[in-house]
């Protein structure tokens, strides 16, 4: 008879075989709700992010209460847009980003992240085989963090009114009884920890993007966070300020743990891990890489005595490999970053003002 | 990183400190009379602030900066002129990326590129010449700003262009030179400076000679200087050397890059390419004779301003502006009565504060705080927000 | 405009066109070697060369008697000034 393996429900009913797209490309059809747009789910997200959940496709996802608190006691739950271009790096893509920047977000809590909605907007004319690897990225990526994306949303616009493809995932994880974590934390004493080479990210999208024509050998470092957090609070369950340092780089971050601790934050720039390459490309074109963005780093503020026990933590797991301490929490001046040089110096590492431009000056 | 890091040693650094500290001891000025040597260029200024070379020097030796920032003494007027470019539908207009950020009277290129025009930022004015090849429909305009260090490449592109017949590619011209600059603050009665860090690049083109004049006509002691820390440090020494010796001269501190007499070909090519206009428009400090050039006639298809239309209003800077005071030198920019207030990083005023080594954003990023002493800034609330 | 880097060129690319390959740490670039060649020293000479880079050409070779000169001047100060100190701290 038919090719398809046909199982029978518990009911008696047989079962449809799953649906498959079969085009090269999205059309207005794969989000109107029809037959199109149910192949489209199944053959492209159901079969790669395969988990009893989602596969029920209803409306939302539905999980125990109970099931959550044993992992802890509060819900941590977060969300963001990825809009980035182009859609392909090296070391990544906006799937590994999609995936990554969320589960990251929860672990900045010290809740265990568990589970992701994906929603995403396609462009009329989006290649499949392209939001096939974007999704193979994502499904690599949750593997990796330990989590299942749940449930989704998928819409097509026309052609102009989106630029390919933009991702937006939100995430819930449980935080463990007694931890917490917050940017007001920071006290003098302490030490600032990052889990290594910084930067990274920030050069591989614009080596990426071609505008400047530099060629360079560094991908960026997208990655989960998740079990390195956990391997850290086993070291120290007392960790103060945790914030991962995308847009705006080091010393956005830096700059946001002294305004709302109300301390001063000195680093060190000689314990900074920053790539040879790194430093070549900045130097090149004028830019500082304390305000490059990172996509697998963050930074911790934890109390001095354990910090040493902290990195040596880090270093086992392979997020934390070059893990250093780069400073130290001061009471003054209170709510700025100071930088002592390399070259003996000092001077104040401010936010960010508009975007970082490369500079002939 | 070789040639880099060896200038970068922090033991050196002690060591010319406390030389630089002794000088300054036997010249015997002090922290009211201090000893005032401007940094003509703005990479100088960078560096000074992104090391904290300040934190180097005696209080009786002070740093004042110059207008060597052909970003910040952009005039209002011309960024209107790159914005109409950039509007015209079937142009291209290209542009460093510092110059992306100054405002116009209405808008910045930044703004307008986010309003629709096509605006694109480059390295290199070849990446401009590339992008004209790869478009064959459109016209890309190549928006060159700068002192002599980056005339050369400029011409040397459209000398290029001119060889392989592209058509649809020009140049929108804001090249200026140091020397007359340097001549206009000399000449100016308010200053009172007693040594130069000379543009360690832009001498690399022009060479040492075209500084002989500071030396010999008015006795000041002019140090070309390299731009890592160390350099700086060491062209301060010098500058200090020369005044304890009542000596006046012209010296190259960055002889592994600087000729004395330049370099030929580059001057070749802007020779070829430009001519000096009569006078141009500084930005804060008005106009000063020969200080611009201009496209040849023999070039004129790649000139921008002949191709094209181009508003060409003189636009004032705001009432409240200062930039001239500080670009001169008078006044420092912590004193600027705006500075702080309505002119800020995120709301310039002037093009001191646009441009990231302006003298009043590198005061703003980097010192305002008074940190040699690790001490709070007296306007910091306790909360530790500025008032 | 100042801003001008250290590099090595690394590679030849096209001779005609005077286009080389710059090497800033690890970050290549290509470059035009015009301003540096000359009939004594054409463009497959400059390989090899450390060269002051700024927007896409090669401005100068860097002198490197002249860089070493300078660094032997400048360690010659911190020696000297250790010299100084030593005697400053020397109890006599």
């Amino acid at each position: 008879m038919s090719s398809h393996t046909n199982s029978t429900t518990t009911s008696g009913h047989a079962k449809r075989p799953r649906g498959k797209l079969r085009d090269s490309h999205i059309n207005l059809s794969h989000g109107s709700g029809g037959k199109a747009m149910r192949d489209l789910i199944e053959d492209v997200f159901v079969s790669a992010f395969d988990n009893p959940l989602l596969a029920a496709l209803e409306d939302q996802a539905v999980f125990s209460l109970a099931d959550l608190a044993r992992h802890g006691d509060r819900l941590a739950f977060t969300t963001d847009t990825f809009v980035v271009d182009p859609l392909f790096f090296p070391g990544g893509d906006i799937g590994t980003l999609a995936v990554a920047g969320t589960v990251n977000d929860l672990a900045m809590s010290g809740a265990v992240p568990l589970f992701l909605s994906c929603g995403m907007v396609l462009e009329e004319g989006l290649s499949a085989d392209v939001l096939r690897q974007v999704v193979a990225s994502m499904k690599r990526t949750a593997q990796q963090a330990g989590v299942s994306i749940v449930t989704g949303d998928t819409k097509v616009v026309e052609r102009g009114a989106a630029d390919k493809l933009f991702i937006n995932t939100a995430g819930v994880g449980v935080v463990p009884k007694g931890i917490s974590i917050s940017a007001q934390n920071a006290r003098p004493g302490d030490a600032v920890i990052v889990n290594g080479h910084l930067g990274d990210h920030g050069t591989a999208i614009l080596i990426a993007r071609n505008e400047l024509g530099v060629e360079c050998q560094v991908p960026s470092d997208c990655q989960p966070l998740g079990t390195l957090v956990a391997a850290m609070l086993a070291a120290c369950p007392e960790i103060h300020c945790l914030r991962d340092a995308t847009r705006g780089g080091l010393a956005t971050v830096l700059n946001e743990f002294a305004e709302s601790s109300n301390v001063g934050i000195r680093i060190h720039e000689s314990m900074l891990p920053i790539r040879e390459e790194v430093k070549g490309a900045c130097e090149i074109l004028g830019l500082d890489p304390l305000y490059l963005a990172n996509e697998g780093k963050l930074v911790a503020i934890v109390p001095g005595a354990s910090a040493a026990r902290v990195v040596a933590a880090m270093r086992q797991h392979p997020a934390g490999e070059h893990a250093a301490i780069i400073g130290e929490v001061t009471a003054t001046p209170p709510g700025s970053v100071v930088l002592h040089t390399a070259f003996g110096g000092q001077r104040i590492v401010d936010m960010l003002v508009g975007e970082q431009l490369p500079r002939i000056c | 990183m070789k040639y880099v890091d060896e200038f970068r040693n922090p033991e050196q650094a002690q060591a010319l400190s406390r030389q630089i500290r002794e000088l300054a001891a036997r010249i015997g000025r002090t922290r009211t009379r201090p000893l005032q040597i401007m940094e003509v260029c703005g990479g100088h200024t960078h560096s000074i602030f992104r090391y904290g070379i300040t934190q180097f020097l005696p209080e009786e030796v002070e740093f004042v900066h110059g207008p060597g920032c052909p970003v910040c003494v952009l005039p209002m007027g011309r960024v209107d002129d790159c914005v109409a470019l950039a509007e015209q539908p079937h142009v291209i207009f290209t542009t460093f990326g510092d110059a992306m950020r100054v405002p116009g009277s209405k808008k910045s290129l930044l703004k307008a590129k986010a309003d629709g025009a096509d605006v694109r930022m480059v390295y290199s004015p070849l990446d401009a010449l590339k992008l004209a090849k790869d478009n064959p429909a459109r016209e890309v305009i190549f928006f060159g700003l700068g002192f002599e260090t980056t005339m050369p490449s400029t011409a040397m592109t459209v000398l290029q262009a001119k060889a392989e017949g592209i058509n649809n590619f020009s140049l929108f011209c804001n090249h200026i030179t140091i020397i007359p600059t340097l001549r206009a603050i000399l000449d100016s009665p308010e200053l009172s400076l007693d040594g130069f860090l000379g543009p360690g690049h832009v001498s690399m083109v022009i060479g040492t000679r075209p500084y002989e004049f500071i030396a010999r006509d008015f006795r000041k002691p002019i140090v070309i200087s390299g731009f890592e820390p160390l350099d700086v440090l060491h062209s301060v020494w010098m500058v200090l050397k020369q005044i304890d010796e009542g000596r006046a001269e012209v010296e190259n501190q960055y002889g592994r890059i600087v000729p004395r007499d330049g370099n030929p070909e580059a001057l070749n090519a802007v020779q070829e390419v430009f001519e000096v206009r009569e006078f141009f428009e500084w930005r804060g400090l008005g106009s000063i004779d020969h200080s611009g050039v201009r496209v040849r006639e023999a070039y004129a298809q790649f000139d921008a301003e002949r191709k094209f239309h181009v508003p060409n209003l003189k636009i004032a800077d705001p009432k409240s502006c200062q930039c001239g005071d500080v670009l001169k030198g008078l006044i420092k920019p912590q004193q600027c009565k705006v500075f702080r207030k309505e002119c800020s990083p995120e709301t310039p005023l002037g093009a001191l504060m646009v441009s990231t080594e302006g003298a009043c954003a590198a005061y703003y990023n980097y010192a305002r705080i008074d940190i040699s002493n690790l001490e709070t800034h007296p306007e910091k609330t306790a909360t530790g927000k500025t008032a | 405009m100042c801003l001008g880097i250290p590099g090595k060129i690394v590679e030849i690319v096209d001779p005609e066109a005077k286009l080389a390959t710059v090497d800033v740490g690890g970050v290549k670039r290509t470059i035009n070697v015009a301003f540096i060649v000359n009939k004594d020293h054409p463009v497959a000479s400059c390989l090899g060369d450390w060269v002051l880079v700024h927007v896409g050409f090669a401005m100068v070779r860097i002198d490197e008697e002249e860089a070493a000169a300078t660094l032997a001047l400048l360690r010659e100060m911190g020696e000297y000034q250790s010299e100084v100190d030593n005697m400053k701290h020397s109890a006599i």
